[in-house]
C-alpha cells in the first residue's frame, strides 16, 4: 500500500503555510488518495438537470474516478447510482447521455433495475432460490451515491455516506450559482449543446488554481490576447467602427497588473472563492438589445440592477468545478489519474433572455476554452511545462506565498487584492482537512 | 476565369491544402473572402454554429489573428513550431452554379499535425464553399467536419 494511506500526518506534511510539496500533482499514490477521500468527503458537481428533462432521461459521468449515472426517476427526482451491476459488475450506460424508459436493464444478464436503482427483475430468478440471495449486496441494486443535491438545476453528490451537508459545505459561495442563474428572467438555466472536452496531461489542481491566477494572463496570453489587439488597432477600418464581440471576449485577458489587483477575490471555507469581487474581465461587455428591460419586467429595477451588476470572473467550488457567472459558463476538471485532467466546457442558455447573450457565451467557450481556441492553447503550454518540470529533482516545493499574511483563518470570508494567491492556499487547506478526513490516522 | 472547371475546383482544394502544409499562411489568406468563415463543428451533424459551442466558428479578422499568433515570438505553445500534413481524397464537386459563380466541394481527408514527440492523426471531411470574386475563386465558408468531432483532444494548433 501507498506510503501515504491511512498518514494523515504524511498527508498534512505536504501543504505548509506558503508551498506545498511536489508529490501533490506527480504522485499517484497521493492521486488515488484522493479519489478514495477528498472526492468522497467532498460535494462534487455531476451534472445540470437539464440534461435530463424527461423521465428516463440519463447522463453518465464520473465524480472522481467513479462513473455514475445521473437520473431521471418517475417521481421527477434526480437520482446519481454507481454506474455498474451489482451482478458482474458490467457498466449498464455507455452512452453519454439517452433515455432508459422506466428501467435500465444491463446487457450481460439482462438483471433490470428501476430509475432509481432498486433491483427489478432478474431472468430465472428461480435459480436464486435458497441461495440467500436477500443476504447478497446484489440484490439492492444499482446503488445510489451517498447524497444527492439538486441546487437551482445544478446536481451535486457526495459519495460518503456520511459527511458534511450541502448547505453547511458551500455556505455563501452558493450566490455565484444564484447570480447565475439570477440572469435568467425566468429563473432558470438550460444547458446549450454538449460540452467541449479538452484532454490535458498535467495535475487536476493545477487548472483549479489557474482560475484564480491573476499574475498569468497579460503574459501567458500575450500571444493570442495581445496579437488581438495589435491586429485590431492596426486594421484599416471607418472610424466608429463597433468593436466586435470576439475582441470583447478576448481584449480583457490583456489587463494590467493594477486591474487584476483592484479586481479584488473573495475566499470561502471548505476551499470555494473567487476572483472578481469589484470588477472583471466581463465587466465592460456591450448591452444585450432588450435584455435589461425584461429582467426589469421579471425582477424590479432595483433587483435586476444588483443582478447585472455582479460582475464575478471566476468562481471556484472546490474541489474541481469553476463556474462564470456573467457568461453562464461551468467548466469541470475531471481527474483521470495524477498527470492527466479532463476538461468539459459546458455553457447555458438564460431561459427567456434574448438569443445574443448565448451567442456570446458561445463564443466565449469556443475562442477560450476549446481545444483549437488560441487562449486554451497558452494555458495548457504552461500546465504541462509545469508537470513535466516538476520532475526535476532541483526542488520539491511549490511556492504559493504571494501576499501571504501569518495566521490565515480559512474558516472566514475573506476579500482581498486580486492578485493574491490566498485562494490557492485556501483550497490546499481544504484539500488537507477532506483528504485526512475519513482516514484512520496514525502511520502504519 | 469564368467558368471554373472541374479540374479547377479540385485543384483549389489540393493547393489551399498543400499551402497550409508548406506554412504558406498569406498566400493562404489570400483565397478567402473578406466575409468568409471558417467552421469546424463540435457536434455530429451540427447545424447551428451560433447558439451552440463549436470547436471553431471564425471570421476572417480571427483567421488572420491565429496566423500573426504563430509568428509571435512570445506565442509559448509554438515554441517548437507545429507541423502538419494533409492527405487528401479527390475532391467530390458537389454544386456547381455558373451563373451565381457559387460551387461547392467535399473532401475527405487525413490530417497529421505533429509537435516534439507528439503526432496526432484526425480524419475529416470538408465542404469548402467557393465564389468567384474578379475572376478568382475565394472561401466563402470552410466546413471541417471531425469524424471525432466528440472526442477529447490535446491542443490542435493548426488549420486544418
Amino acid at each position: 500500500m501507498s506510503r501515504y494511506a491511512n498518514d494523515t500526518a504524511a498527508i498534512e506534511a505536504l501543504v505548509r503555510p506558503t508551498e506545498v510539496h511536489r508529490d501533490i500533482y506527480i504522485d499517484e499514490d497521493v492521486f488515488k488518495l484522493e479519489m478514495k477521500h477528498l472526492f468522497a468527503n467532498t460535494w462534487v458537481f455531476v451534472g445540470h438537470d437539464s440534461q435530463t428533462p424527461n423521465k428516463g432521461d440519463y447522463f453518465t459521468t464520473e465524480i472522481g474516478t467513479q462513473p455514475v449515472i445521473m437520473v431521471r426517476h418517475s417521481d421527477d427526482q434526480i437520482y446519481v447510482l454507481h454506474n455498474r451491476c451489482p451482478h458482474k459488475g458490467t457498466k449498464i450506460a455507455i452512452d453519454r447521455a439517452g433515455n432508459t424508459g422506466k428501467f435500465f436493464r444491463c446487457p450481460y444478464h439482462a438483471w433490470s433495475f428501476k430509475t432509481n436503482g432498486c433491483l427489478l427483475a432478474i431472468p430465472l430468478r428461480k435459480g436464486y432460490k435458497d441461495t440467500g440471495l436477500e443476504e447478497s449486496h446484489s440484490v439492492n441494486g444499482m446503488a445510489p451515491v451517498g447524497a444527492v443535491k439538486n441546487y437551482r438545476g445544478f446536481v451535486f453528490a457526495r459519495l460518503a455516506k456520511d459527511g458534511i451537508d450541502f448547505d453547511t459545505f458551500f455556505g455563501n459561495a452558493l450566490s455565484s450559482i444564484d447570480n447565475m442563474v439570477d440572469r435568467s428572467p425566468a429563473g432558470r438555466l438550460e444547458v446549450s449543446g454538449p460540452p467541449l472536452r479538452y484532454m490535458h496531461r498535467c495535475n487536476w489542481k493545477m487548472l483549479v488554481e489557474n482560475q484564480t491566477d491573476t499574475c498569468h494572463p497579460m503574459v501567458a496570453h500575450e500571444s493570442s490576447a495581445g496579437t488581438a489587439i495589435d491586429l485590431w488597432e492596426k486594421m484599416d477600418k471607418p472610424e466608429g467602427t463597433k468593436t466586435p464581440m470576439a475582441m470583447e471576449v478576448i481584449a480583457p485577458f490583456m489587463s494590467s497588473y493594477e486591474f487584476f489587483e483592484n479586481m479584488g477575490i473573495r475566499t470561502w471555507p471548505n476551499g470555494h472563492g473567487h476572483t472578481g469581487v469589484h470588477h472583471s474581465i466581463h465587466s465592460d461587455y456591450s448591452a444585450i438589445p432588450g435584455y435589461f428591460e425584461q429582467m426589469v419586467e421579471a425582477y424590479g429595477e432595483e433587483k435586476a440592477r444588483a443582478i447585472l451588476g455582479e460582475s464575478r470572473h471566476n468562481t471556484i467550488y472546490f474541489p474541481n468545478i469553476m463556474i462564470k457567472g456573467p457568461i453562464q459558463q461551468l467548466r469541470l476538471f475531471k481527474p483521470i489519474s495524477a498527470g492527466r485532467t479532463l476538461v468539459e466546457s459546458y455553457i447555458y442558455r438564460l431561459v427567456d433572455a434574448p438569443d445574443m447573450l448565448v451567442e456570446r457565451t458561445a463564443m466565449y467557450n469556443r475562442l477560450i476554452n476549446a481545444p483549437t481556441s488560441m487562449v486554451g492553447h497558452d494555458d495548457l503550454e504552461m500546465y504541462e511545462r509545469a508537470q513535466e518540470g516538476l520532475h526535476s529533482d532541483g526542488l520539491e516545493w511549490v511556492n504559493v506565498q504571494r501576499l501571504y499574511v501569518e495566521g490565515e483563518d480559512f474558516e472566514d470570508e475573506a476579500i482581498e487584492n486580486g492578485t493574491t494567491e490566498r485562494q490557492m492556499r485556501n483550497q490546499f487547506h481544504a484539500w488537507t482537512k477532506y483528504m485526512t478526513m475519513s482516514m484512520d490516522g496514525g502511520a502504519r | 476565369m469564368t467558368f471554373p472547371s472541374r479540374d479547377d475546383l479540385i485543384d483549389f482544394v489540393y493547393d489551399e491544402a498543400r499551402m497550409l502544409d508548406d506554412g504558406r499562411f498569406d498566400e493562404w489568406l489570400a483565397l478567402w473572402k473578406p466575409d468568409g468563415m471558417y467552421w469546424m463543428p463540435l457536434d455530429y451533424n451540427q447545424q447551428d454554429a451560433k447558439h451552440v459551442t463549436s470547436l471553431l466558428h471564425e471570421d476572417f479578422f480571427m483567421i488572420k489573428l491565429r496566423v500573426e499568433r504563430f509568428k509571435g515570438e512570445r506565442t509559448f505553445s509554438q515554441k517548437p513550431k507545429t507541423r502538419c500534413h494533409h492527405v487528401i481524397q479527390r475532391p467530390f464537386i458537389e454544386e456547381v452554379d455558373h451563373e451565381a459563380g457559387r460551387f461547392v466541394t467535399h473532401t475527405p481527408f487525413h490530417y497529421v499535425e505533429t509537435r516534439l514527440d507528439d503526432q496526432t492523426l484526425l480524419a475529416a471531411n470538408a465542404r469548402h464553399e467557393l465564389e468567384l470574386v474578379d475572376g478568382a475563386l475565394k472561401i466563402r465558408l470552410k466546413r471541417v467536419d471531425l469524424l471525432n468531432c466528440d472526442a477529447a483532444f490535446g491542443n490542435i494548433q493548426m488549420f486544418l
